[in-house]
Order: structure tokens, then C-alpha cells, then sequence
């Protein structure tokens, strides 16, 4: 059984004028458990609106979504915010970390939504999982007072905090230099497959896309496989 | 149980790290509600001290003053004459409160000279009646009736001709008159009269020439204050009114209500007043609360788009958003309460609206008013944070996340 099954999805957003404007159309996609898929396109090809509605955020007008064989699309409310929490950890490109908390805080928010042992040993955890991503000494500072590299650091080791089933990435090293960028990647791709979680990561820099073991193409709503792109060697 | 939790944890984590914005809107509400409830508590003490002056003047709610003279000459019915009439009445309509209240005069001799003061002869329920408390030594008592040595109560005013200085022990002073007499001041009230006030128990087994001369032309015929029940009052003076020209004929009877039968309703209305502008007050407060509010949230949409993206249900933003309003406001409203209760405590209300006559039953700080803030707090905190909550349970966590 497929972590992710998506089954002709289509997504269509309804215009001022009453047209109606198709963002997905027809997207067939697995995830398996502990993969990493790479999802490439243009801006506007539909790539965060893919990702939304894997992570839960949106919902689809079209097709049949399985999440670990289990059909979402009568998740309402409260049981598909706390599936999101459980299921997904997210990495954005603008990081999206909490101002003015510390890295420590900021990892252990997504806990503030877990229950019991997970909820209570919050801020261990939390350092704990700085200290994978090479950040044990700066979990007392403040989002302002890190690095670019660092912050999506941080934000990386939110999305693992809660062990997540899938960390789904939108433009990872969109807003990093290209070697923090690929070393953010490296590290990002080394952590997930460390904890057996699978990653999805949306990107237009080929050279991101070349360390997913599978990658597809998003144009035009539409999702196909792309020819394997070989991966530069990470220095 | 974790979620009561999580729920507390994150209202903790935006009050410390948004303190300047918390602070802020504290501000506003602190000064509302302290100025909501010093003002309700001032004016419930005022309204106290309004009823308690009334009351001294004209008895309690609901009394009646009966007197009779003879309309040709002006003068009162003899004691005796008087006296019958009056037990009849009382037993007929079974009255057992009520207090008798004379005029006349009396020689002092005070160490400045002979004067001649009004004195008020009163029987001992009259000090009850009226809220008369002193302020050193003690009212008069039953047993002053048939003291050798008519007991006086004096003002300060009057004390102060005597002699001054605390009444740590009962004081004499002569009357004067064909049998000069020791009269002995057995209590002093705060009236701020700057002129002298006696009350001189009624019947005080003294009946000599140093009794007061009564004198109904000058200050009226002698009273019976009947004390009965408010919404009895009116039946009453219509019973008296027919009954007692029966057993006075020729006399003028009158009956009418000494005290204020209007008060209530305006201290009522003036409590209302009062209530009504501390109102308007937290409210205007409340309004500064609740723009901070839909700000912080406008400003922390993104913030709220990432924390649903971590699995926050709407549940939970609404929560945490109201929480935190209603914490906030509970907390300001719990300083500003403390801090209205230390001004309004130690502010010499006494001096400034009773003429430094202490209150006899002083309400302290009214916990109405107490109470009334903190309610108001936590009413405005709720008000104020429900919107900003509901706005940001709408929002959407596509949109708000790229915000």
C-alpha cells in the first residue's frame, strides 16, 4: 500500500467572472514510504497547489486521494488538522519560521499540537533534533539572528519533529545561495531517509530535483515522469 | 488534557513574545476598568453618604412625623393629653418602633459664659433612627431616664466649648436655671454644624426648672416618629390622620413622612448614572482592545497559516486567540481593580462629601464595583478577542501562509 496515492485529482479555482480556471488536472502520483520524489515545473505550473493538497491544506474538485490507503476526501475539520500534524512535516522557501522565538521554540511548536509523552518532552525533543541538523548551539536564538542556511536549518527540523509520515518541501533553496541551497538539500534528504520518512520536494533547480530517487514534471496542471536528471556530487 | 495544555502554552508564548502589543492593550483596558470601578465605587459611596445624610435629618425610610396643636393658640397638647393619644395609636396599629423628639432651650454655663442653646429632647430610639453614631463615648440609653444627672450628647462644636480634648470620661456641665443641675455628656457626635447641637434624653426624671424650656412657638410642637415599613408608610399616615383627631378634638393633627420618600429612586438613578458612565468607559477601553486585537491577528495571519499547517484546528486558533484576550483583560482588570481599591480606600471621601462625618455603615470598597470590573474585564476581553478569533479561524492556510 502506497503512502500517498493521488488518482486523477484536478483542482479548479472559480473566477470573478464565473469561468473557471483548471489548476490540476488529471495528477496520477504514489509516494512510497521512505521515498523521495521530485517534482519540477514552471512557476504557475501548479507545483504549491500539489503540495497543499498532498499536505492537506487544500482539497481537490477532482479524483481520489489515499493517504496510507485511506480515502481524504471526507476528512473535515478536526480530524484532517490533526492527520496534517501527524502525517506531514512542512519545509517552505520563506522557511515561515515563528518570529521572535528561539530555534528550540520554533522546532517545538508542531508538538504543541501532539498529545501526551510527545507534548510533554516537547522542548527535549526539540533540541534534539537541532542537534541532528547541526544546530545544537543555536537553539536559543532567534530566527532574526540566523543565517539563511540556518533558518531553513530550523524550519527542516520542525518539519521532522514530529516524525512525520511525508515532509513535503515547496522550493526548499528558493531563497538560498546555491551552495547553502544544496548542502540545505543534502541535509535534507539525509534526515528523512535517516528516519524512514518519505519526501516530496517541489522545485524548479533541476540540480534539487537530481537527489529525489524519482522525478516528475508538472506542466500545465499536468504531472509526468521526467527523463532521470544525473546529481551533481555535493561537495 | 494536553490540548487544555498546548492551549495555555501557546496564549503564554504570545503574551511573552508579544509583550509591547499585550502591554499595549493592557494599557487601555487597565485604565477602563480602573476608572469603571473607582468610579462605581465612589459613587456608591457617595449614594451611601446622600442616604445616611438623609437619614440623619429625616429618619429612615419609611418615617413618619405626627404632631398636634391647637390652631387658635399654636400651642401643643399637654404632655399628658399628648401621651394618652399616642399610646392608643400605638397599640391600636401595633407600631414598637418609633422615637419622640422635643424642643427647647437650656442655660450652659461653659467656662466662656452662660449661653442659652437649643436643646433636642429625644427619646433613645432616636439616635438608631437617624444613623446617629458618636464619635466618642455613647448614645443615650434608657436607663439615662432616670439618671439623677441628665445625660447629654453634644456635638464637637459644643465640646470644644467645654473645653475640647478627647472625651475620654464622661464631662459635666451645669444647667442653669431656678434648680441649677449637672448634666453629664455622655457622647459626642460629628454633625460639622460650626454652632451647637444637644440631645438630651426625654423625660429624664429631672423634670426641675434645668429642664429645657420647651418653646413650640419657636421651634415647633413636640414629634412622634413613627418608623414603619415603605410601602406601608401611606396606609399609615391615612390611619393616623383619621384616627388621632378623635382623641385630640380641636387639635390640628398632623401626619406626614419625614424622610425622603424619593430617595432610593434617585440614588437609584444616580447609581444608574453612575454605572452608565463607567460603561461608556470600558467600552471605549474595550474598543482599544479590540483594534489591537484584529491588528495582531491581521499581523499574525501567517503566523496562524503555519501553526494550522503543524495540525491547529480552528478549534484551537479560536481558543488560543480568546484566551488570550480573556487572560489579558482578567489580569488588567484584576490590577486595575486593586488599584482603584487603594485610591478609593485612602482617599478622604469622609472629609470631601460628609463634612468629615464618619459613615456609619461605610461600605468599604463596594464589592459590587469590584466585582463589576472584573466582569467587565473579562466580558470586554472576550468581546474583544472574539472577532480577531473569528477572523482568524476564516482565514485560509494557503493564503495565509504566503501572507
Amino acid at each position: 500500500m502506497s503512502q500517498l496515492q493521488l488518482t486523477g485529482i484536478g483542482r479548479e479555482v472559480r473566477l470573478p467572472d464565473g469561468g473557471v480556471l483548471p489548476i490540476l488536472t488529471e495528477v496520477d502520483l504514489t509516494v512510497e514510504a521512505g521515498e523521495h520524489v521530485s517534482i519540477v515545473g514552471r512557476s504557475g505550473s501548479g507545483k504549491s497547489t500539489l503540495l497543499n493538497v498532498l499536505g492537506l491544506l487544500d482539497s481537490p474538485t477532482a479524483g481520489e486521494y489515499l493517504l496510507d490507503g485511506e480515502p481524504t476526501d471526507r476528512l473535515r475539520g478536526r480530524r484532517r488538522a490533526r492527520l496534517r500534524g501527524e502525517c506531514f512535516g512542512f519545509v517552505f522557501q520563506q522557511f515561515n519560521l515563528l518570529p521572535r522565538r528561539t530555534a528550540a521554540e520554533n522546532v517545538a511548536a508542531p508538538l504543541l499540537y501532539a498529545r501526551g509523552r510527545e507534548f510533554l518532552t516537547r522542548n527535549r525533543a526539540a533540541r534534539e533534533v537541532l542537534e541532528r541538523v547541526g544546530l545544537g548551539d543555536r537553539a536559543d536564538q532567534v530566527p532574526e539572528r540566523l543565517s539563511g542556511g540556518e533558518q531553513q536549518r530550523v524550519a527542516i527540523a520542525r518539519a521532522l519533529v514530529r516524525r512525520p509520515r511525508v515532509v513535503l518541501a515547496d522550493e526548499p533553496t528558493g531563497a538560498l545561495d546555491v551552495e547553502t541551497g544544496r548542502a540545505v538539500m543534502a541535509l535534507l534528504a539525509e534526515a528523512t531517509a535517516e528516519q524512514g520518512t518519505a519526501l516530496v520536494t517541489i522545485t524548479h533547480d533541476l540540480a534539487v530535483a537530481a537527489l529525489a530517487d524519482r522525478q516528475l514534471r508538472l506542466e500545465g496542471g499536468r504531472l509526468t515522469p521526467m527523463a532521470p536528471v544525473v546529481a551533481e556530487v555535493v561537495p | 488534557m494536553s490540548g487544555l495544555l498546548g492551549v495555555l502554552a501557546e496564549a503564554w508564548s504570545e503574551v511573552r513574545v508579544h509583550k509591547a502589543r499585550v502591554v499595549l492593550s493592557l494599557v487601555g483596558v487597565f485604565l477602563a476598568v480602573f476608572a469603571m470601578t473607582s468610579v462605581t465605587g465612589l459613587g456608591l459611596i457617595v449614594a451611601q453618604v446622600q442616604q445616611e445624610q438623609a437619614e440623619r435629618s429625616g429618619g429612615r425610610a419609611a418615617t413618619i412625623g405626627l404632631s398636634a396643636y391647637d390652631p387658635m393658640t399654636g400651642m401643643p397638647p399637654d404632655a399628658a393629653r399628648w401621651e394618652a393619644a399616642l399610646g392608643g395609636l400605638l397599640n391600636r396599629y401595633g407600631i414598637t418602633t418609633y422615637a419622640t423628639v422635643g424642643y427647647g432651650e437650656g442655660l450652659f454655663r461653659l467656662p466662656g459664659g452662660t449661653q442659652s442653646l437649643q436643646v433636642t429632647e429625644v427619646s433613645p430610639s432616636y439616635g438608631p433612627l437617624h444613623r446617629i453614631q458618636p464619635v466618642a463615648g455613647r448614645w443615650l440609653r434608657e436607663g439615662d431616664r432616670t439618671s439623677l444627672s441628665p445625660a447629654l450628647v453634644v456635638n464637637e462644636y459644643l465640646l470644644d466649648l467645654l473645653g475640647g480634648g478627647p472625651l475620654t470620661a464622661p464631662r459635666t456641665v451645669v444647667l442653669g436655671g431656678p434648680q441649677p443641675v449637672t448634666a453629664t455628656v455622655v457622647g459626642v457626635v460629628r454633625d460639622g454644624y460650626p454652632q451647637p447641637t444637644v440631645y438630651r434624653v426625654d423625660r429624664s426624671g429631672m423634670d426641675t426648672g434645668a429642664a429645657p424650656a420647651a418653646n413650640p412657638l419657636g421651634y415647633g410642637p413636640p414629634t412622634l416618629e413613627l418608623w414603619v415599613p415603605d410601602d406601608q408608610a401611606d396606609a399609615v399616615i391615612s390611619a393616623v390622620q383619621s384616627d388621632l383627631p378623635l382623641a385630640l378634638p380641636g387639635l390640628e393633627v398632623q401626619a406626614y413622612r419625614q424622610d425622603s420618600p424619593g430617595l432610593a429612586e434617585t440614588l437609584d438613578t444616580l447609581r444608574l448614572a453612575v454605572r452608565g458612565a463607567g460603561a461608556v468607559v470600558l467600552l471605549l477601553g474595550g474598543l482599544g482592545v479590540f483594534n489591537v486585537g484584529m491588528m495582531a491577528v491581521r499581523q499574525r495571519i501567517r503566523e496562524i497559516g503555519i501553526r494550522r499547517s503543524f495540525g491547529a484546528t480552528s478549534a484551537r486558533v479560536f481558543g488560543a486567540i480568546m484566551l488570550e484576550s480573556v487572560v489579558a483583560t482578567v489580569l488588567a482588570g484584576l490590577a486595575a481593580v486593586a488599584l482603584a481599591v487603594v485610591v478609593v480606600r485612602n482617599l478622604p471621601l469622609v472629609d470631601w462629601f460628609n463634612n468629615g462625618v464618619p459613615i456609619a455603615d461605610e461600605p468599604g470598597f463596594p464589592v459590587q464595583a469590584a466585582v463589576e470590573g472584573l466582569v467587565a474585564a473579562a466580558g470586554v476581553g472576550a468581546l474583544a478577542g472574539l472577532l480577531p478569533a473569528l477572523l482568524a479561524v476564516r482565514v485560509k492556510v494557503i493564503d495565509a501562509i504566503r501572507f
